[in-house]
């Protein structure tokens, strides 16, 4: 009975495989490399998307494996990315203020630095004052700390409010997306200190780093790759022990869980802390690759779109969150990015940009009413597994224990 | 013999409808007892009180030696005190494997680190196939339990009640929906229970209560009508009135 982890999950090392792959092939051909068959701007592209593949992870966690639908969680992969975004501005601007200020007479006090610093990023908002949210803006280690701390923790106290309430189903799920939108706003206002709609620009230059972009897209798309490999290990560590055991099980039957001892509240409480987590790390490493970060990323609909990924990819099962996310985001590019071709139809003219929203809601839709599985349970049609479809009907003490198929024929 | 639950005086009301009235009963630490009365008698409220699921308006639950009361305590913090709850419709992780549903009811600490950290050891492997056995299902480990018949997920249930190592164990109607001969084994697995522990079980079928053969409790609106051996019960007058009459 006792086996290896790896064993008993083979698709993780496939899934693991198929990553390192797709990196090397990425790597050899970009830009970057020398050979550019893929270019900067595409490598990038992969990047990001890898990030958002990490975020579905997290969302099918906590949606396909515990059965919280949290449309809430592009708020922390958004905070993510401001908390990194916070220290890649401040150095940038500091380094480029340090260099013009070096060429007047008098050396500039670190006072003037520093006042120059805040002219620099808040002139835009009309202020020049540090708010205090950017008080560890200065020092890499305490920013990329936060990264990890300020999802958590925003997670940890809506979470624990939500939990202990029993906010359950349709409810928690406006829930998330109050707090989602609520934080956007928050975050649109001039002076909430993060730039209001302008957000934190200029996110792709790393300070100090001479580099080239085509370089530097190589080094986030191995930062993200790894981040993914790591993410789907841990979540995959995780849903296969006695911890997975019991998610699952909060899923199918939380009362049930409840009798048997455990506290499904604190569970719940611990997994969506954790997601939350992996959503910020992932989105600390997707902003530096697309340059800027502004509150209109935290928008609801962005945390809907996450949910329909992992639909779409087949939630309950990691590989097709990452299918899910990696085809949906990628074909969403390529659409609204105006390089998938018009149909002339005579009469009117699809224009993908436009319709682009539309296919993806009628396949939703479709995925949704035709199989529950999504693309993920394509797999399933090569391994042959089968799920049982006998949700535990009743069939009354006059038809005995006959089995589901013996009652129906 | 010493009182492993006492309930006294306990009453709640839903939305103004009286669902236990003024109800006080007890059990001793190895006791077997069956619950029977009309629909809505408030045999499940009883349940729902004890295992934390419903606060009542007034009234005391003591528990075990200490008389601790329960009525502070969550659902998972009395489930861990000792108390396993059976519904009524079998309820088991139709999603896992019988085995997984038997370790996740297994006595361990119920902590998320202590869960996280957890590797079933081969005693606890041989605990479960002991349990399996027990219950009939001895050669059902690697299915998943969707695929059991619905007797099947009843012992399965059963099973894992006995995994959790309750001092008092809350059935709700076990034998509803079994074949006489599973209603005999689901018996003598309840018998055998009773044993070492204490077993409440509710149920309508007064044939499965002989058999049992044990003191009966009988609810009516929301309070205890009449409790004895079965054929006690059956012969009060106020009882063939409520419920044997019609």
């Amino acid at each position: 009975m006792q086996r290896s982890f790896i064993t008993r999950n083979p698709s993780v090392l496939i899934f693991l495989a198929l990553l390192a792959l797709f990196t090397l092939v990425v790597t050899v051909l970009a830009e970057g490399f020398g050979v550019g068959v893929i270019s900067t701007s595409f490598v990038k592209t992969l990047g990001k998307t890898l990030c958002l593949c990490l975020a579905a992870v997290a969302m099918d966690l906590i949606w396909g494996f515990t059965g919280i639908l949290s449309l809430g969680h592009f708020a922390f992969f958004g905070l993510g990315g401001y908390m990194i975004g916070m220290w890649l501005m401040y150095e940038r601007t500091r380094l480029i203020v340090v260099e013009s200020l070096s060429q007047a007479e008098i050396p500039p006090t670190a006072t003037e630095v520093v006042d120059a610093i805040g002219n620099q990023i808040f002139g835009v908002v009309g202020a020049s004052e540090f708010p205090l949210v950017w008080a560890f803006a200065d020092s890499l280690f305490l920013q990329l700390l936060l990264v990890v701390l300020v999802p958590g923790l925003l997670a940890l106290v809506f979470g624990w409010l939500a939990f202990r309430s029993r906010v359950t189903g349709v409810y928690l799920s406006i829930l998330t997306q109050a707090m989602t939108l609520a934080l956007a706003l928050y975050l649109f206002q001039n002076d909430s200190g993060l730039r209001g709609n302008n957000g934190l620009s200029g996110l792709q230059n790393l300070p100090g780093v001479t580099a080239p972009q085509s370089t530097v897209s190589l080094w986030f798309f191995w930062g993200s790759a790894l981040a993914l490999g790591l993410g789907y290990l841990l979540a995959a560590w995780l849903v296969s022990g006695k911890f997975g055991s019991v998610m699952r099980g909060i899923r199918d039957n939380e009362a049930r869980v409840r009798f048997l001892g455990y506290s499904v509240e604190l569970y719940k409480l611990v997994v969506f802390t954790l997601t939350a987590v992996i959503a910020g790390i992932a989105g600390a490493l997707y902003y530096p690759q697309a340059g800027i970060i502004n509150p209109a990323e935290i928008a609801p609909i962005a945390s809907i779109y996450l949910a329909v990924w992992v639909a779409i990819g087949g939630r309950g099962r990691l590989y097709g969150a990452v299918i899910g996310a990696a085809i949906v985001s990628l074909l969403s590019t390529w659409f609204t990015g105006g390089q998938a071709p018009d149909i002339p139809l005579g009469f009117y003219t699809i224009k993908w940009v436009d319709w682009w929203l539309v296919l993806l809601g009628l396949s939703f839709v479709a995925v949704t009413l035709f199989t529950s599985k999504g693309m993920g349970g394509l797999v399933d049609l090569w391994t042959q597994r089968r799920t049982p479809n006998r949700h535990g009907a009743d069939l009354g003490p006059d038809a005995g224990s006959l089995r589901e198929q013996e009652a129906e024929t | 013999m010493s009182t492993l639950l006492e309930v006294s005086g306990v009453s709640v009301s839903f939305d103004g409808f009286r669902a236990i009235n003024n109800l006080s009963f007890r059990i001793g630490a190895a006791e077997m007892r069956a619950v029977i009365g009309p629909n809505g008698a408030g045999k499940t409220t009883f349940m729902d009180i004890v295992t934390g699921k419903t606060r009542p308006d007034e009234g005391r639950v003591l528990w075990a030696e200490k008389s601790q009361s329960l009525l502070k305590m969550s659902e998972a913090r009395i489930a861990q005190a000792g108390i396993g709850r059976k519904f009524q419709k079998p309820t088991v992780f139709e999603d896992q494997t019988v085995e997984e549903n038997l370790l996740l009811a297994l006595k361990k600490p119920r902590g998320w680190v202590a869960v996280l950290s957890y590797r079933p050891s081969s005693a606890d492997f041989g605990r479960v196939k002991e349990l399996a056995d027990e219950i009939g299902l001895g050669d059902a480990l690697p299915r998943k339990s969707g695929e059991l018949s619905h007797g099947q997920k009843q012992w399965l249930e059963i099973g894992m009640l006995l995994a959790q190592e309750p001092r008092l164990l809350l059935v709700d109607e076990p034998a509803a929906g079994m074949t006489p001969a599973e209603r005999e084994q689901t018996t003598a697995i309840l018998v055998e229970a009773a044993k070492t522990r204490a077993v409440v079980v509710v149920e309508h079928d007064m044939e499965f209560v002989r058999r049992l053969n044990c003191k009966v409790t009988v609810l009516h609106e929301g309070s205890v009508l009449a409790e004895g051996s079965l054929d006690h019960v059956t012969s009060n007058k106020d009882v063939i009135d409520v419920y044997l009459g019609r």
